[in-house]
């Protein structure tokens, strides 16, 4: 698979940072929604070599970092519980809530599970018809087909003890909530490539319709990424009015998306307020199982009941600034200074797509 | 044999009947040094020949092997134990001669494996030139252990004027690999997860001792030699940096990396530079013996994929820093916490 090659060409990359420069009439500042986005900036360079010229500030985009405390407590409850065991995907298992992390709640015995694909905890609910199993779905519109696919198939085998606690959010409310809350000057959107491979670019029509400002959606190798912010630069030259999405992902993205993936989640989920930690509770911005599959839904079946948790992040932690852009990771006072991916004190330090992960592995200080 | 006999029982580690059996069908069925076959309780290396051709310096190192699962492509834990006991041995310059091996045993293991485990340890040792002369086992209940744990202890001699140690890295040394990153780490971690790369991918897992010695005697004076195990590249070369107090300095484009492992990479979240080798060495020498060494290096089957990645600098002291393909550079740090797949 030598598929990436030709997306990392050295002098095709530094042609288009110079045709940004050139085209860039003044300073402007992009919000690289995906925390895959940003990890990929820090790692290939990106952000230091148009320095000059482009402000690139994070996004919310990190599932793992929007999920709020309470959803945590509520997933470490549940695995606390005999007979219940709660399946994850990786990260999450680090994520600290309100007092503890799953990870902890494992170390004192609770059940926890690590999956990398939902259908592994289906067929473990299968291969042990005794304990209830509970996937933790979490994930934008990337993730949620595949947890939808998992509760299809949990019924097509007749399953009573595979369930979803569904914690999934939609992409568009939560860049919308941003824009709305004008805390910061946004003048592009970089578009998340891989959740819109799913919704399909129109879904990111509202930004230059109802906001007046382009978007470029871009996949995550250096020239996809280049690509993207030099057709924001020269967006950005025209009138609002003109302004539009670009796709600059035609390899992966197409205006209606993914016709199976969405029909999938239509089916079984349904649109529902999210909690999002730093933005707060954004109405139809979550997925959580629609009343056809309420067998599934732990949220329904399992009686979760008022856990003491708190919106608050960790003393000292600003994940909630970092999430909607008004900080940079180093602008975090604990950020290397006992915040470090070894030990995280806030989950933009916790997962591989979050920003201060990012700025931590590769934005270290040069002489 | 009955279907019970299949598997270890807590009996085969008695002590009695049970214990005689399994050493002798399974253990020195495999393993045949003399020193071992004479069953006493410790190996006496009476023969001073083995110190030969040392000036009296040996290395000796330890070290535990956990995996699972026990059998992956490429290799299975005994090899690997024995890979990496002689391979400990090796970033020293030392020649590899007599190891231990103690085995944890896990009530419910199939002998089958085990069989296979030790019959892998054996031919290992054999192409290392490492002889494998005492050795213990323990079986525990089912659930105190994950099938084998094997725990060995290697010792070595250390040729003259051989001086390898991580605190000998100096401004304008050259930096090289002896093959491509990450193939160990990311076959272990796509077997663990069912996860499939249209079986291309195959654990790196071998002996280096004798690349080392090649190398050795085209440039006595390497200055340093690591495996980059656990933590990969990025790791070793921050150890480095660290006991040297020098910069380092890498080209990310020079490193080599197989196609299905940077795929595999991409689209788990990871990096290369940090995940784990088995059978690669990064070794740092003076400028002007570098094209000698990787010369060698590359003649050696070992070394057929050697390249020169990077240089020594005295900027940046503690320091990797690694040059990006739009010429910027960003520094490369530690392994922190664990490497876990990203989730979208």
């Amino acid at each position: 698979m030598k598929y990436s090659d030709e997306y990392r060409d050295p002098g095709v990359a530094r042609r288009l940072v110079d045709a940004i420069t050139q085209a860039a009439k003044k300073r402007f500042s992009v919000m690289e929604f995906c925390g895959g986005h940003t990890h990929a900036i820090m790692r290939f360079g990106i952000r230091q070599a148009l320095s000059s010229h482009v402000d690139l500030l994070s996004g919310p985009g990190c599932p793992v970092c929007v999920t709020a405390n309470a959803d945590i407590d509520a997933a470490i409850a549940l695995a606390e519980r005999p007979g219940i065991t709660v399946a994850t995907f990786g990260d999450m298992v680090r994520v600290p809530g309100s007092r503890s992390s799953l990870q902890e709640a494992r170390s004192r015995g609770a059940d926890v599970q690590v999956v990398y694909s939902a259908l592994d905890a289906v067929n473990m609910a299968a291969a042990d018809g005794d304990r209830s199993m509970v996937m933790l779905g979490i994930g934008f519109e990337t993730t949620a087909p595949t947890i939808a696919a998992s509760v299809k198939q949990a019924q097509a085998m007749g399953l009573c003890n595979y369930y979803v606690y569904s914690m999934h959010k939609l992409t568009p409310p939560a860049m919308k909530a941003i824009l709305g809350a004008g805390e910061i000057k946004v003048d592009a959107v970089l578009g998340p490539g891989h959740v819109t491979s799913i919704t399909g670019w129109k879904a990111w029509d509202f930004l230059p319709r109802a906001h007046g400002i382009p978007c470029a959606v871009s996949g995550f190798e250096p020239t996809d990424i280049l690509s993207a912010i030099l057709a924001i630069a020269e967006s950005l030259n025209e009138p609002a009015a003109q302004r539009r999405v670009s796709n600059t992902y035609a390899r992966g993205v197409t205006a209606e998306g993914n016709s199976v993936a969405k029909r999938l989640m239509a089916d079984v989920f349904e649109m529902a307020p999210a909690l999002w930690r730093g933005l707060g509770e954004l109405p139809g911005s979550g997925l959580d199982l629609g009343p056809e599959y309420a067998a599934y839904d732990a949220k329904r079946v399992f009686e979760i009941g008022d856990l003491e948790t708190t919106t608050a992040d960790a003393r000292g932690c600003r994940c909630s600034q970092v999430l909607r852009g008004l900080i940079a990771p180093p602008e975090c006072p604990l950020f290397r200074h006992g915040c470090n991916p070894a030990h995280p004190i806030g989950p933009c330090m916790v997962s591989g797509e979050g920003a201060c992960s990012a700025y931590y592995r590769y934005g270290g200080a040069l002489d | 044999m009955a279907d019970y006999e299949k598997t270890v029982q807590l009996g085969h580690g008695s002590g009695g009947t049970m214990s005689h059996e399994i050493v002798q069908q399974v253990f020195l069925k495999h393993l045949r040094d003399p020193l071992l076959l004479a069953l006493e309780d410790g190996a006496v290396l009476d023969d001073q020949r083995w110190l030969e051709p040392s000036d009296g310096r040996i290395a000796f190192t330890t070290d535990s092997y956990v995996v699972r699962p026990l059998v992956f492509p490429g290799g299975d834990i005994g090899k690997l134990a024995v890979c990496g006991t002689v391979n400990d041995l090796a970033m020293r310059g030392a020649i590899p001669r007599f190891m231990s091996v103690g085995y944890i045993l896990e009530e419910g293991l199939s002998l089958q494996t085990l069989d296979r485990v030790v019959a892998s340890m054996a031919q290992t040792a054999q192409a290392a030139g490492v002889r494998i002369v005492t050795g213990d086992t323990k079986v525990v209940d089912r659930g105190s252990a994950d099938g084998v744990f094997i725990n060995t202890a290697g010792i070595g001699t250390v040729p003259s004027g051989i001086e390898i140690s991580a605190t000998r890295a100096v401004a304008g040394d050259v930096i090289l690999v002896s093959g491509a990153m990450g193939d160990h780490g990311l076959t272990i971690m796509t077997q663990r997860e069912g996860l499939m790369f249209g079986g291309s991918l195959q654990s790196d897992c071998r002996p280096l001792a004798s690349l080392v010695q090649v190398m050795l005697r085209c440039c006595p004076d390497i200055h340093v030699l690591r495996d980059p195990t656990r933590g990969g590249l990025a790791s070793a070369l921050n150890e480095v940096a660290e006991q040297s107090n020098v910069g380092i300095e890498i080209n990310e484009l020079a490193v080599p990396v197989h196609d299905a492992v940077r795929a595999a990479s991409e689209l788990l979240g990871l990096d290369p530079l940090y995940v784990a080798n088995e059978g690669k060495l990064m070794a740092i020498v003076p400028d002007k013996h570098a094209q000698r060494v990787l010369g060698a290096m590359r003649e050696h089957p070992d070394g057929a994929e050697a390249a020169v990645i990077g240089r020594v600098v005295a900027s940046n002291p503690g320091r990797v820093v690694v040059e990006t393909l739009l010429g910027t550079r960003r520094i490369v740090d530690m392994l922190a916490g664990e490497q876990l797949p990203r989730i979208c």
